[in-house]
């Protein structure tokens, strides 16, 4: 398999690899995919007082675009709002990563992943109000 | 410590050509490039009598008591599908079904698949989780309507060795022919079709430090007697077995492969068993976690087959790009499911997905394999620290407890 130089780079030197405290009510985690697949993607936001996603964390099991895929979700997804965030498609990153048909599930996921973190979020803005 | 990258792990996949193989076949290129049909002149007896060297070679290697019984091909996948096919065409009045076992190679499965299209029948034999087969599943599945039996020597992904001998007699104590692929196998076991009671024998040049596209199909003459239907027709080659002209310089360096195996085996075998060990001692000092897929003492001796759990196997090719080996992770092939030959073992998926094959051969050195573990440990330790699945193992969870949301 060839890889692009974007996804070698993410591979290579994955930002924002780690972990936020997943109880904090203002952190967002969204955990996607299964063992048995072969992938799993874990990605976390924190959300500042104005709505922004001030920060980004995710861990990933799979293949090198899996990992490449949501390192450059949770660059993306920092300095948006969750609106703008919830617009990030998984095309967007196909493209940007120049990722290969047989790849194209590595960047659903990761959109599945920032979808599942920002919706974990507002559940618990939501719990927190009520 | 200098060693040189990249790193060949991966000796299931091929072999290098030995150079002492290369050198013998040289000269059929453009010296004695004749036909070996060729009777009437120099030239072709030239040829003819190098073919007829080889075949011996060949014959020795495998224990064969005469080389008239050598067929010779283009490699394992098409001396599998003339054994399985020839075979099932030539004694269809005897009985419609085959037994073979679900970890063989795709060319022995396929085959059989192809067959069932045409109406015969086949028991796919599961293994255990050692990925042996089963003697009494075997004998039970044999019926008064079984003509063959296929079953590998040594497995291409976990290198587990069947027990040949016992299949054997198993097979003539019922009348029943066996077939054996042994192209992982020579030159790394030893293999004598007679006192394993093979009656009909695949290998190939390129698994044993010969070319690509040459191989062999060793066909019983005498008791019994095993004929076949050919798969293709024509000027009546190899018996009218295999009809097509001599690749005269291949079957040279095939010839002079076997030699070398068969000479070689004893000592070459412990050699390589100490590198896997030292391969195997140094991964487990330095990691956790890490399993062996398949049995360990019915095992080739370059085979190491282990999953490095919570580590997607793509991903950790990736980094250690320099060394190379294979996975059985789906990711690295064009099927979204994992290895069959793990699952046949009841590997769970997730292991599967995070299985390492490494081959070690002939041409490797024990400073290859002390780098090979400094990079494994390297590259398995930084893909953990960023594995959730690490992360929460780690922390407790039990994974299977865990409501995933697959895709
Ligand atoms: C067990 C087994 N059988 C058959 C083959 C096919 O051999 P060839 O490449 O010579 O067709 C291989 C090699 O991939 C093998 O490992
Ligand atoms: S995680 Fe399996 S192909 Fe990407």
């Amino acid at each position: 398999m060839a890889y692009s130089d974007k996804v070698l780079d993410h591979y290579n030197a994955p930002r924002n690899v780690g972990a936020l405290p997943k109880d904090d009510p203002n952190v967002g985690t969204g955990v996607v995919g299964a063992p048995e697949c072969g992938d799993v993607m874990k990605l976390q936001i924190r959300v500042g007082a104005d709505g922004v996603i001030e920060e980004a964390r995710f861990k990933t099991f799979g293949c090198g675009s899996a990992i490449a895929s949501s390192s450059l979700a949770t660059e993306w997804v920092k300095g948006k709002t969750l609106e703008q965030a919830a617009t990030i498609r998984n095309t967007d990153i196909v493209q940007e990563l120049n990722l290969p048909p047989i790849k194209i599930h590595c960047s659903v996921l990761a959109e599945d992943a920032i979808r599942a973190a920002l919706a974990d979020y507002k559940a618990k803005q939501a719990a927190t109000a009520g | 410590m200098a060693v040189q990258t990249p790193i060949y792990l991966d000796n299931h996949a091929t072999t290098r050509c030995d150079p002492r193989v290369v050198e013998a076949m040289l000269p059929y290129f453009t010296t004695h490039f004749g036909n070996a049909a060729s009777r009437t002149h120099v030239f072709g007896r030239i040829a003819e009598e190098a073919v007829d060297k080889a075949r011996a070679q060949l014959a020795r290697a495998i224990g064969a008591t005469t080389d008239k019984e050598i067929v010779l091909t283009s490699g394992a996948t098409e001396s599998d599908n003339l054994a399985i096919k020839g075979a099932a065409h030539m004694y269809r009045e005897r009985g419609d079904h085959l037994i073979t076992v679900c970890t063989e190679h795709k060319a022995v499965l396929d085959a059989h698949h192809a067959l069932e299209r045409e109406g015969f029948r086949v028991t796919f034999l599961p293994v255990g989780a050692d990925g042996l087969v089963d003697l009494a599943l075997l004998a039970a599945a044999m019926t008064d309507q079984t003509i063959l039996v296929s079953v590998m020597a040594v497995n291409n992904e976990i290198g587990v060795v069947q027990p040949l001998q016992q299949i054997g007699k198993l097979c003539k104590d019922r009348g029943v022919l066996f077939f054996c692929d042994a192209a992982q196998a020579i030159g790394k076991v030893p293999i004598d079709v007679e006192a394993m009671h093979i009656d009909l024998l695949a290998f190939t040049a390129h698994k044993m430090y010969g070319p690509k596209g040459v191989g062999a199909l060793w066909v019983r003459r005498k008791s019994p007697r095993v004929r076949l239907e050919p798969l293709f027709h024509g000027g009546g080659h190899e018996r009218g077995l295999r009809s097509g002209t001599l690749a005269v310089a291949l079957i040279v360096a095939f010839g002079a492969a076997a030699e070398l195996a068969a000479r070689e085996l004893p000592e070459e075998s412990s050699r390589v068993l100490a590198l896997r060990q030292r391969l195997w001692d140094g991964l487990r000092n330095n990691l956790t976690h890490v399993h062996l897929n398949g049995d360990w003492s019915a095992r080739a001796p370059g085979n190491l087959n282990v999953s490095f759990a919570y580590v997607e196997g793509e991903s950790l090719l990736m980094g250690i790009n320099d060394i190379a080996v294979s996975s059985g992770s789906a990711c690295t092939s064009a099927s979204l499911e994992p290895s069959y030959v793990l699952k046949a073992l009841g590997v769970d998926d997730e292991l599967a997905h995070t299985s390492i094959r490494f081959g070690i051969g002939r041409f490797n050195t024990e400073q290859e394999i002390d780098y090979t573990i400094a990079r494994v440990t390297e590259v398995v330790t930084r893909l953990r620290d960023m594995s959730p699945l690490w992360e929460m193992v780690q922390e407790g969870v039990d994974l299977k407890t865990v409501n995933w949301v697959g895709h």
